[in-house]
């Protein structure tokens, strides 16, 4: 074929046209998943960052409830002194400070405490990507859980995690993937999370859901500097509440809506970008990426579609020169 | 006769040794890798838990690996018969270039041992793109080798073998074209679930399309790499009139490629980010000059057949699509307070993987009819065949 201008430009055309219907394909809206639902018997813990007193109960809970070893960082060796969540941590408080950090709760001159651990997503990014299911929803509870006997480590989870959770053991030839769970395995035998069990303030709560959801609702509705009963450990256990008085809240309540909502959700009186917990989109990671992958992959219609066209091609281009030709 | 033939020659080179000697010291990093743990050697951590065995060995390797991809959609396809001598070296160093990334792979993967699980039903998760990537990766293994087996029988099996291998070709050459134009696409899709955690200027739903687009343009490349590195080394007759006609379609894709993603700035309103984003900024211009080089290069006809020009147009497209693929992977990924920057074992362990490909290839262009042989005229075989569409140049 001579190297002729209208060759040159039928070459390009006909690129741009391919181009055109890839584009096409790759963001045709018709394919799009939604955000996935809250499961009918959801769980999850609501944290009230004004409510924490930093006693740290939690981690050690947390701790001895998952069977963890200490984390020890200072030349004596006798602190467990967990920096972050890591391979061998599933729950740590943090504290924000500025300036004097005398005031609790406060942005400026002010100090707050704050939980981190699994937000048990709605449409979790982990469950989306594990290419060997590892990582899973369960339907009824909507409990992420992680199981090492199918993991193959290829720490996607670690990578997609809008939150940084889930973490990798860099320092052992046969690591895991590690995050809290709920204390599923507590559960199990009808008791409920570490953490929400030995707050001493009732910070961290674990209840179904909907009931977090009202309780966050009821505490926006408090007037600030008033005394209210907070439940402790169980979002209904009333009868083992303490009073104390109403935090200055921010009207929001963290994981309602970020990445299509989350079983962890959050209170605070500091905004939570200060905390560690970023401004988020309400469509999930999972529906964009699940959305694109199978809206090119429908049915594998399209590969196949394309590989008869190929093979037709091949086995044209190929038969007549079989004498001694590749 | 065979149009291929081995280049003879002794193994035992310079270059040879050192290659031999790189992969011999990234074999003792990685039984420390499996002694101890990947952080023993890789500087990855759990803000970056990807570093450049993934983005490298992986990712830029299989684009670097495309040349056999481009080449046979060219001649089988497209049925551009003077474009077959070469074929043959491109699937060769495809062969090896894939090969080694499913071998990196493995020693990346934390819990290597349960490896088979994602390919096995119960396990498998069709969700998830890393699953579409590893299946199509290992298929593409296999057939690439199947591709190659016509120079195995040549050597060792003979004409009756080759004949019907020859009858049941097409079907390993058409996977050979659909399987890395699914997991090419796919390596751009496997970034789209990291959502906000990758800069805007590289976070894009047209990410399959850019990834596909510039490993095609990277496989034409590479093989016009290949071609002028073989022919100086081996004192061999320049193909630059043939590499000629290979540049315009390096020219055609990524003016595509230019066009879809600058296009797709402005439509998403993130032109701005071209100029506010500081060092990111500057990577991204970095990244679409070495992209554009190319286009200008190859644009003017009289600079086609110039093979310091051809070659400087197919490094920077190489370079262009190799930082691409690092920046979209490690550079505009990341968390508030979390750092990479590989470390000198994690960067001799790629080198050691690069020097076993070059070895590899060499080994086997000298052992194996790879090459179409250089008759006394000076002229390649493929050159004689098809004058007609040279001379009408």
């Amino acid at each position: 074929m001579p190297f002729s201008r209208r060759n040159f430009l039928k070459g390009a055309a006909a690129t741009g046209a391919a181009a055109a219907a890839a584009a096409t394909v790759t963001v045709a809206p018709a394919e799009a998943r939604e955000n996935k639902t809250m499961p009918p018997k959801a769980v999850g813990l609501l944290y009230d960052s004004t409510l924490c007193i930093g006693c740290k109960a939690c981690v050690v809970a947390c701790r001895e409830a998952n069977d963890m070893p200490p984390e020890v960082q200072t030349a004596d060796k006798l602190w467990d002194t967990p920096l972050d969540l890591s391979g061998h941590t599933l729950n740590v408080i943090k504290l924000y400070a500025e300036g004097t950090a005398m005031h609790k709760d406060q942005v400026k001159d002010g100090f707050a405490f704050v939980k981190k651990s699994c937000m048990h997503c709605v449409d979790p990014s982990c469950v989306s990507v594990c290419p060997v299911s590892a990582m899973r929803k369960d339907p009824e509870t909507g409990i992420v859980s992680h199981h090492p006997e199918a993991c193959i480590g290829c720490r996607y989870c670690v990578a997609s995690c809008p939150f940084g959770v889930p973490h990798f053991q860099y320092d052992t030839p046969t690591p895991r993937i590690e995050k809290c769970q709920m204390c599923r395995h507590r559960q199990a035998v009808g008791q409920i999370p570490a953490c929400a069990e030995v707050c001493p303030t009732g910070a961290t709560l674990f209840g179904p859901v909907a009931g977090l959801k009202a309780e966050a609702e009821r505490r926006h509705a408090l007037p600030p500097g008033q005394s209210a009963t907070f439940p402790r450990k169980t979002v209904d256990d009333l009868a083992d509440g303490h009073t104390k008085a109403v935090g200055h809240y921010l009207p929001a309540t963290y994981g309602e809506h970020e990445m299509g909502g989350t079983q962890m959700m959050l209170l605070s009186g500091v905004p939570f970008d200060k905390l560690g917990y970023p401004a988020l989109s309400e469509t999930s990671n999972a529906s964009v990426s699940e959305s694109l992958q199978h809206g090119i992959y429908k049915n594998m219609a399209a590969p196949v579609a394309v590989l008869a066209g190929l093979m037709y091609a091949a086995h044209k281009h190929t038969k007549h020169d079989g004498r001694d030709e590749d | 006769m065979s149009k291929h033939a081995p280049l003879g020659g002794s193994l035992v080179t310079r270059t040879t040794v050192i290659a031999a000697a790189l992969f011999v010291l990234s074999l003792v990093l990685l039984a420390v890798r499996f002694l101890k743990g990947l952080g023993a050697v890789a500087n990855i951590n759990n803000g970056y838990p990807w570093g450049i065995w993934v983005a490298y060995d992986v990712v830029i390797g299989t684009a670097f690996a495309c040349g056999g991809y481009a080449m046979a959609l060219l001649v089988y396809i497209l049925n551009k018969g003077k474009y077959h001598p070469l074929v043959r070296p491109a699937l060769l160093a495809s062969m090896f270039g894939y090969s080694l990334g499913g071998f990196s792979v493995i020693f990346d993967l934390g819990r290597y041992w349960n490896f088979w699980h994602i390919m096995t039903p119960g396990y498998a998760n069709p969700n998830s793109v890393m699953f579409e990537v590893a299946l199509c990766v290992a298929c593409y293994c296999v057939v690439l080798w199947l591709e190659f087996t016509p120079a195995f029988a040549e050597k060792w099996g003979g004409p009756a073998l080759k004949r019907r291998l020859n009858n049941v070709l097409f079907v390993f050459i058409a996977l050979g074209c659909l399987l890395p134009t699914m997991h090419q696409s796919s390596l751009g899709t496997l970034l789209v679930v990291f959502g906000q955690l990758i800069h805007p200027l590289w976070q894009t739903r047209l990410l399959p399309l850019l990834f596909l687009l510039s490993a095609l343009a990277m496989g034409f490349s590479i093989v016009i790499f290949e071609a002028t590195l073989v022919t100086s080394a081996y004192k061999r007759p320049s193909e630059a009139r043939i590499l000629a006609f290979v540049t315009r379609y390096i020219v055609v894709l990524m003016s595509a490629y230019l066009l879809l993603r600058w296009g797709d700035l402005a439509y998403e309103g993130k032109l701005g980010l071209v100029f506010s984003s500081g060092g990111l900024s500057l990577m991204f211009w970095l990244e679409n000059i070495l992209f554009a080089l190319p286009i200008v290069l190859m644009g003017p006809k009289a600079n086609r057949v110039d093979e310091r020009l051809q070659f400087l147009s197919a490094v920077s497209m190489l370079l262009g699509g190799g930082l691409y693929r690092i920046d979209a992977y490690l550079v505009a990924y990341g968390r508030p307070g979390w750092h990479y920057f590989p470390s000198v074992g994690e960067l001799l362990v790629t080198l050691g993987i690069i020097a076993l490909e070059v070895l590899a290839y060499i080994v086997f262009v000298k052992r194996l009819p790879v090459l179409h042989p250089v008759h006394a005229s000076g002229e390649t075989h493929a050159v004689e065949r098809a004058p007609a569409a040279l001379t009408t140049e």
